[in-house]
């Protein structure tokens, strides 16, 4: 639960930007955040959004290693160059966006990487928001070894065949089959994509396929409703949001 | 939600960024989540010329209805000049 640490000792953190090998075997930056702690530790990969590897995700890794988690953001747009978050989202976009299977291969390399931490805890989980969240779910149905995957309303996980992009071939819903970690959804009835509509078609492809999901909806919100930078935040829906996060990697990543 | 959509093309110009005014070489529109404005969306202009860096960008955000009036005002100048015959 957010906010419920003892004041008698909250651990503290560490966070900064570091390379890691990347999916195509370079080096690629990602802000490593972990809890000040000899325990073992449970490792998340945070997938960033659509608008970059930007202060929010900066942020979100060190909420969540607050509460326990070493994580593990890669830069996902680092090949295109560097600069401010909103230059370079830019420069993705003007060359049609990042390639699923850049990502997937990035999300590989930081899986393996958690893997080799020394205090490892053997769970790793992966999670993101908006184009993150599919991102993370198409990462965990196509990596063996996550066990934990967070998809915060991520647009574009079922899709029309006419919505195909060279780098974005396939929609995530299509490797439903090859899903093996637990997964946590968390959606706006008032989102535009996912729509709910979309998100009902995603609950029975994974209902069918007999996988482990839960799937909360919120009315009153639409994407982005954790964004605080945004007037999509929504205070209460997002504050109960974080608190199925949280249960959800803890059962999942700590027991 | 990301909607991918964006169209680029290569264009010959000069733009005015934070540094001052900068050759352009391409031009990239699309629809997508803003960043800095208040709608979720927004039609996503931008000038640039990565042979210089990622900063040499010329931005904006527009809402719809103010992106339709941009382009029926580029489309009646873009008339009035070829009717001028001034080049």
């Amino acid at each position: 639960m957010w906010n419920s640490y003892s004041t008698a000792g909250p651990v503290g953190i560490t966070a900064e930007i570091i390379t890691i090998p990347g999916g195509d075997g370079g080096e690629t930056h990602a802000y490593h955040a972990r809890p000040i702690t000899d325990a073992p530790l449970p490792g998340i990969v945070l997938v960033h959004h659509m608008p970059g590897w930007d202060e929010f995700y900066l942020e979100t890794a060190e909420r969540l290693a607050r509460h326990g988690y070493e994580v593990i953001c890669p830069d996902l747009y680092c090949r295109f160059g560097h600069g401010t978050p909103d230059d370079v989202t830019a420069k993705v976009r003007s060359e049609g966006g990042v390639r699923d299977d850049s990502v997937v291969a990035d999300g590989a390399a930081a899986l393996a990487w958690l893997r080799a931490r020394p205090g490892h805890n053997g769970k790793v989980g992966v999670m993101g928001t908006c184009s993150g969240g599919r991102h993370a779910l198409l990462i965990a149905s196509r990596v063996r070894g996550f066990n934990a995957v967070v998809d915060l309303w991520g647009g574009g996980v079922v899709a029309k065949p006419e919505e195909a992009t060279p780098a974005r071939p396939v929609a995530p819903v299509e490797y439903t089959a090859d899903l093996e970690a637990p997964l946590l959804g968390i959606f706006g009835n008032d989102d535009q994509s996912p729509s709910p509509e979309e998100v009902d078609a995603h609950e029975e492809a994974l209902r069918r396929a007999g996988k482990s999901y839960e799937f909360h909806r919120y009315d009153g919100a639409g994407h982005g409703l954790m964004y605080y930078h945004t007037p999509q935040y929504r205070p209460t829906q997002a504050m109960d949001a974080w608190n199925k996060v949280f249960r959800f990697l803890a059962t999942h990543l700590k027991a | 939600m990301c909607t991918n959509i964006a169209t680029s093309s290569p264009v010959r110009g000069v733009g005015m960024g934070a540094d001052g005014w900068f050759p352009l070489t391409k031009a990239t529109v699309g629809y997508d989540h803003a960043t800095h404005s208040e709608d979720e969306h927004a039609v996503l202009i931008d000038f640039t010329n990565y042979d210089i860096g990622l900063h040499a960008r010329v931005a904006v955000e527009l809402d719809l209805e103010s992106a339709r009036a941009l382009l029926a005002q580029l489309q009646d100048v873009l008339e009035q000049a070829e009717a001028s015959g001034m080049r």
